[in-house]
């Protein structure tokens, strides 16, 4: 169960070697797993991969078990520009994948209000985007992910355009979030801190090996404190792995 | 506020120039030269027989039959020019090409084929305009930004949901001035299908203002023309340009 990658490559026409090589992999039901990598090592392929949004040149990936073959709300993305349309309301871009669902109307409300008081953005709900700040749009942008029953929720860096007081804290909700909800998530940064405060498991890439250079399961008991020692010694670790 | 007494400083520069040249210096002849008073003279003149509304509300009333065909025949051929990698490669440069067709080009042909009727200055207010709308349709829906159509996409969202959800309000906006475009397109090519046909309509009347060498006549219908073209543009398509851009904080 869970989402896997059986021996994925990904070459793109544009370049003569491929980016991901040969890729094994899996994220169990109910696992926040992490991948890092330096710019350019694929990171972003993969998920987008993962999403249908592209197709693997090489192998096969699996969610439950289905080959995964275009995109699909069992696997919802929450992406780095947030993505929401500039037509509707915060309520309204909450309850967007409910609508295309056909979810009841009342339905909606209740789980849009249920979601947004999750992020604290019940008091925003009928402002339009333009008029949130970057961190709002990306409370928006997950309320709305969350709303949507995937069975994997795929996040591609999507705290990293935000300045780094309000990316901490919103990584801070995450966890939060996360460990109410539970949900299996695969989450794409290039911050190795990030990667530490979140993941069950921390997957690295490197441009190198075009794929997996190491797998660090991180048992440190949540709610995290980025200061701690297993922290510390665990970054530098991962560190070393992701500059090699 | 400002403009209306730009207006009026013009209307008196032009009123005093015609005193000037006509009345004073006798360098033009009367006839040769209109002037705000003779205009205002004449429309007073042809608002008592009532034929200068008939004129422009038929004529309006042309323009906007013309314009909702256009719209309908240029949406149609936007959307598939758009959707059929075939005719955006071999079609499209040929609209583009049909495009830069002064309308009255059109005049000929829409006379052979409907007659000196209403439906061929139609005929021709559709050909003036529908491609212009075409290709607004085409640029908007290729406008649209890529991560629109994967976030409803990873959303679950069918084909249809994506025309009907993403792809026609992201185009909205460059949709609405595609139309503006067209309309004053339409509302050129009217006057040029007018002109060469015979029928009640301003572009009639401006002519009647040639055969009977009334300059002020002439000089008032192309007032009207213009007038009727800003009221249009500005409560109409404005207006609802203004209320979509606000909305999404780009007015």
């Amino acid at each position: 169960m869970g989402l896997t990658f059986e021996g994925v490559s990904k070459k793109f026409d544009t370049s003569e070697n491929a980016i991901l090589k040969n890729i094994d992999l899996t994220i169990e039901q109910g696992e926040f797993v992490c991948i890092v990598g330096e710019s350019g090592c694929g990171k972003s392929t993969l998920l987008n991969l993962a999403a249908g949004l592209e197709k693997p040149t090489e192998g096969h990936i699996y969610l439950d078990g289905e080959e995964v073959k275009a995109p699909s709300a069992d696997r919802t993305v929450m992406f780095q520009e947030h993505g929401l349309y500039p037509w509707l309301s915060v309520i309204d871009n909450v309850k967007f994948g409910m609508k295309l669902e056909g979810v009841p109307r009342k339905e909606q409300e209740e789980r849009a209000l249920h979601y947004l008081d999750m992020v604290h953005l019940t008091e925003y709900k009928d402002y339009y985007i333009h008029q949130l700040s970057g961190g709002m749009r990306q409370r928006t942008a997950l309320a709305r992910a969350l709303t949507i029953n995937s069975k994997i929720l795929l996040m591609d860096e999507p705290f990293s355009a935000l300045d780094k007081q309000t990316s901490n804290r919103l990584r801070e909700e995450l966890q939060k979030i996360w460990m109410e909800t539970k949900k299996t998530v695969l989450f794409i940064t290039h911050s190795v801190e990030e990667a530490i405060y979140l993941a069950d498991r921390v997957v690295v890439l490197s441009p190198r090996k075009n794929g997996v250079s190491d797998i660090i399961d991180v048992n440190l008991p949540r709610p995290r404190k980025i200061y701690s020692n297993e922290f510390v010694e665990l970054r530098k670790r991962i560190l070393g792995e992701v500059r090699s | 506020m400002g403009i209306i007494i730009f207006v009026v400083i013009l209307l008196a520069f032009w009123q005093g120039g015609y005193y000037l040249c006509v009345d004073m210096l006798h360098l033009c002849k009367s006839y040769s030269v209109p002037s705000p008073i003779g205009v205002v003279n004449r429309f007073i003149e042809l608002c008592e027989d009532g034929s200068i509304f008939q004129a422009t509300g038929l004529s309006l009333l042309r323009g906007i039959a013309g314009f909702a065909i256009a719209v309908l025949v240029g949406v149609a051929i936007g959307f598939l020019i758009n959707h059929f990698g075939y005719l955006q490669k071999n079609l499209k440069p040929i609209i583009l090409g049909v495009q830069t067709l002064p309308s009255v080009c059109w005049v000929p042909f829409s006379i052979l084929w409907f007659g000196l009727s209403t439906q061929a200055i139609i005929f021709v207010v559709v050909m003036g305009s529908a491609f212009s709308i075409s290709i607004a349709v085409d640029n908007a829906i290729k406008n649209i930004q890529p991560i629109y159509y994967k976030a409803a996409l990873t959303m679950g969202a069918t084909k249809r949901q994506i025309y009907s959800y993403v792809v026609f309000p992201a185009a909205l906006p460059e949709l609405i001035s595609g139309l503006k475009q067209g309309w004053s397109f339409a509302w050129r090519a009217l006057m040029a299908g007018e002109v060469m046909t015979t029928s009640i309509s301003l572009g009639q009347t401006l002519i009647m203002g040639r055969d009977l060498a009334d300059i002020n006549q002439v000089a008032l219908v192309m007032i009207i023309i213009i007038l009727v073209g800003i009221i249009i543009d500005k409560c109409i398509f404005s207006v609802i340009e203004k209320r979509v851009l606000s909305k999404r904080g780009l007015a």
